[in-house]
């Protein structure tokens, strides 16, 4: 699939019409269907693996499906999104780096926080637990 | 990597200096709406990151109630997942016949792309309401609240795209495929896009992983 042609608007004055022309060159009909390919791909294995119940250890499956939708995420970002490091001078990769690296704080200390405040902590048993108003 | 020359003449006295200046080569957005627009998915997806974070860690608070093996029905979820993905694929037919200036058949990949959206939403609030039928409300456990406001904040995320694809197909039929409206269908673009990605994260950490054991 060849690129998109926009010669003629690139040609003319820069206007903001042109700012959306320039940007999204590389959007292809090839792209979209490159990327909606690998997202079913990436999509069916982890249903599958969990269905299929492939693995044994639950433990296995789950760092497995993970690394799949880190990849499946990649690919979005790639093919949908068109996100690369020279976008708008690089401010949209910047600020998601940020943003990834919030997130991540925010998971892994919610749960690293919560884990030791459940373990620190003497739970009632199951026999309290229903019995509670 | 370009750069520019100036070439000064200081005065009478001196002869012309050539001043050197590096520029990036990137060219300057007149415009910063897009890159405004991407900010604000950044926030969002921090929003959705707090909304994990708490599922992460009541998930498997089940209060003596059902857990996810025992109330997602995973084909089901496929199906709704197949949905988003072709909502995204039509969107994206429908930037790259927006770019071909063809109003129609822009229209056209947009209502589909509604449709499918739509398809998703509906199918979500079916789940939601048998889970509801059946005494498993967000009121259930700890599990099932942090369920119904992760999925729930999606779902409400995707009816607003909905909503607002509805209202640019509204004005795309009315003023055509001028800059201001092509520049919030690159907007919208990436907010569709961007709730496909955010349910990557849920079908894989709510409904796959808390099918396990």
């Amino acid at each position: 699939m060849s690129a998109l042609d926009t010669g003629p608007a690139r040609a003319a004055g820069h206007g903001n019409e042109d700012e959306l022309d320039h940007d999204t060159l590389h959007i292809t009909v090839g792209g979209y269907v490159t990327g909606f390919v690998l997202s079913v791909i990436l999509t069916a294995i982890p249903f599958w693996l969990v269905m299929a119940k492939i693995f044994a250890n639950p433990t296995v499956t789950t760092f497995v499906i993970l690394g799949f939708a880190i990849v499946q995420i990649y690919v979005h970002m790639v093919f949908f999104l068109h996100m690369t490091s020279k976008a708008e001078g690089g401010w949209t990769w910047m600020s998601l780096i940020f943003a990834l690296v919030l997130v991540v704080i925010t998971l892994s200390g919610s749960l690293w926080v919560m884990y030791h405040l459940k373990t620190n902590m003497m739970l009632p048993s199951p026999e309290q637990m229903r019995n509670m108003p | 990597m370009s750069d520019s020359t100036a070439t000064v003449a200081p005065g009478a006295a001196g002869e012309a200096q050539s001043l050197r200046f590096y520029d990036s080569g990137g060219h300057h957005p007149e415009n910063g709406t897009l890159l405004g627009f991407w900010l604000y998915l950044m926030s969002d997806c921090l929003v959705f990151a707090s909304l994990f974070a708490t599922y992460g860690v009541l998930g498997r608070n089940y209060a003596g109630g059902p857990s996810g093996a025992d109330l997602f029905a995973l084909p089901l979820v496929a199906v709704n997942t197949s949905l988003l993905l072709l909502s995204s694929i039509t969107y994206g037919f429908a930037v790259i016949e927006m770019q071909r200036k063809r109003q129609g058949a822009t229209l056209a990949w947009l209502a589909l792309t509604g449709l499918l959206g739509a398809g998703f939403v509906g199918i979500e609030l079916h789940e939601f309401a048998n889970l509801i039928h059946e005494g498993n409300g967000p009121q259930r456990s700890a599990f099932l609240s942090s369920f119904f406001t992760l999925v729930g904040t999606h779902g409400l995320h995707v009816t607003f795209g909905i909503v607002w694809l509805l209202a640019l197909m509204a004005q795309v039929a009315t003023h055509g495929l001028i800059a201001a409206n092509r520049r919030r269908l690159m907007c919208l673009s990436m907010f569709w896009h961007f709730l496909d990605v955010i349910w990557i994260g849920v079908f894989t950490f709510v409904y796959l992983i808390g099918s396990l054991p």
